[in-house]
């Protein structure tokens, strides 16, 4: 996008600075909007498994619903507790929807059409998930309220011990493409199964790390089932008890935002990205936009979470810390054992 | 002209934060300015052109490290005057730690500046493996020049690891710990069972 600022007489640092700035809003922008519609997907989805009709007044059935609740909380009272820890209680939330937003800057639409093609990709993103905890826990002490605090503790034990098993399954992901860049991730993925499928999901050494990525993906957003941090049957909200007006819609924002990331990522690392899911050219099937495939995998990867949500009752806290370092960490970690050593011997050769 | 504004920027939070830590009256405002701290210091290593280092640094050290002083110092009930209180009778080994630091500081510029040690000389080969990027030329000198210094640090890592669980972990005899396999393998039939107590009878358990 910087050459055509340049072409239009811009000097170069000007021209990358109005690339950058638009690429950054040309993500955010239909993001948020993404984000606004996925809410009223995920509550449609969930109405319809529990046999009701879900929102359908706000405009036609009910399209407009995400908007109503944003304007709603636009215009209520910012409350915060007096005996709150003023400034970080403030800052909580925006940190939360910032980290939300920043993973989305590597993230490849199409061939090329990613905001920042760094070769560190897929370790920015982790870096940047390990962020995410900051904003519960700060929010939680902050509040200086007893069931925001059990929140947050439970959200740093729980986010960290997921973050482990996810890092083990990412180096499955980047042992066979060889490249952490998340462009070159996508394209490893061409024709990987027998040259006809597009995605790593076909392999059988990473069909299981991607069922483990799916639901350390659940349990890392402290989405449904895994949704302790919000418990109300124990913690009335969780860490956003004391929350109301924009400070809450930023939490609700950012959360859904962060459900889209992981959803993302399975298209990205398990099933093609941008790719089309198979390889041979059925209808004029590479004619259709990379960035339509990307967005069909990230509603199917939705709807799955949002599936999840309406038939699975809530994990106890044990068993979720059970889940994740005896049954998921030893599992990713025989895998990388087992995924480098197959490579040893297919793509290697044997020798080091 | 933005790496410069970029390098000020970063190095002038790094200290501003770096003296916040010190400085900050109550305990979990300290380990938050830390962790603004590591992640300006991540700032200047991605200027660096260190892209690897700098994730591992918020990965390591603001993902998980920070994460767990702030758990810590949260639940921590802590009294600040009884922590002011033992200022004066420590002021003098502080000040004495302090000195040594900047005498290590004044001689570390003043060798820096009498120019650098020839440890090594760089082989041509080496620098190809440096033009590449940040995680090849690691892996490249970890396992391939270092391997055996690198495993042996993962060893000794692993025997601490095992150790302090080993030395930590008691056996309690007491507590009745939740066996899954057992209760999965569980069935209606053994759980429950049909009882028809006659009128005035109750039920024998």
């Amino acid at each position: 996008m910087t050459e055509t600022f340049v072409n239009w007489g811009l000097s170069y640092d000007w021209a990358w600075f109005l690339a950058t700035v638009a690429g950054i809003l040309l993500i955010a922008l239909p993001l948020m909007l993404g984000v606004a519609m996925i809410i009223y997907a995920d509550r449609k989805i969930w109405a319809a498994m529990a046999l009701r009709r879900g929102p359908n007044v706000v405009g036609p059935w009910g399209l407009l619903q995400s908007f109503a609740d944003g304007l709603k909380v636009f215009l209520q009272e910012t409350i915060i507790p007096s005996a709150a820890n003023k400034g970080l209680f403030l800052i909580a939330p925006i940190i939360t929807f910032t980290v939300a937003l920043l993973a989305w800057a590597v993230i490849p639409f199409n061939s090329g059409a990613v905001l920042s093609d760094i070769n560190v990709g897929l370790l920015y993103v982790l870096a940047i998930s390990s962020l995410g905890v900051y904003g519960v826990v700060i929010a939680g002490w902050a509040s200086n309220s007893k069931y925001p605090f059990f929140s947050a503790m439970r959200a740093a034990a729980q986010m960290i011990s997921y973050e482990v098993s996810i890092g083990f399954i990412l180096i499955c992901v980047v042992l066979y493409a060889g490249s952490f860049n998340m462009n070159a991730i996508v394209e490893a993925q061409r024709g990987h199964g027998f040259g006809i499928v597009n995605g790593y999901w076909f392999n059988l050494l990473l069909f299981p790390m991607w069922v483990m990525f799916l639901i350390s993906g659940m349990a890392e957003t402290a989405r449904a089932p895994f949704d302790l941090t919000e418990a109300e049957s124990e913690l009335v909200a969780g860490y956003q008890t004391e929350y109301s007006s924009m400070a809450f819609a930023l939490y609700w924002l950012g959360e859904y935002a962060n459900v889209l990331l992981m959803c993302a990522l399975n298209a990205v690392l398990f099933f093609g990205g941008w790719l089309p899911p198979l390889n041979i050219d059925l209808i004029p099937w590479f004619e259709i936009p990379g960035v339509v495939w990307l967005l069909l995998k990230i509603l199917f990867f939705f709807f799955i979470f949002s599936w999840v949500k309406a038939t699975v009752p809530r994990y106890r806290y044990d068993q979720l810390m059970r889940l994740g370092w005896k049954v998921f960490l030893p599992i990713s970690l025989l895998f990388v054992v087992l995924v480098s050593g197959w490579l040893m011997i297919t793509r290697y050769g044997g020798v080091a | 002209m933005i790496q410069v504004l970029a390098f000020y920027l970063f190095a002038a939070l790094t200290i501003a934060s770096a003296v916040l830590v010190i400085s900050a009256r109550n305990p979990v405002h300290s380990v938050l300015w830390l962790i603004v701290a590591f992640f300006n210091a991540a700032g200047l290593m991605v200027l660096a052109g260190a892209e690897f280092i700098a994730m591992l640094l918020v990965i390591v050290y603001v993902g998980a490290v920070a994460v767990l002083f702030l758990f810590v110092v949260m639940m921590l009930d802590i009294d600040f005057s009884e922590l002011r209180a033992g200022f004066v009778r420590n002021f003098p080994l502080g000040l004495l730690i302090a000195l040594v630091l900047l005498a290590e500081l004044v001689f570390g510029i003043g060798a820096y500046q009498a120019g650098r040690i020839e440890l090594a000389t760089g082989t041509a080969d080496q620098v190809t493996a440096m033009a590449d990027s940040n995680i090849a030329a690691i892996g490249q000198v970890l396992y391939g020049q270092y391997l055996f210094l690198f495993e042996s640090a993962g060893i000794i890592l692993l025997v601490a690891m095992i150790g302090a669980i080993v030395l930590t972990h008691r056996d309690r005899k007491d507590t009745r710990p939740q066996n899954i396999g057992k209760q999965i393998r569980r069935r209606p039939g053994e759980a429950t069972r049909n009882v028809k107590p006659e009128i005035g009878q109750g039920v024998q358990l």
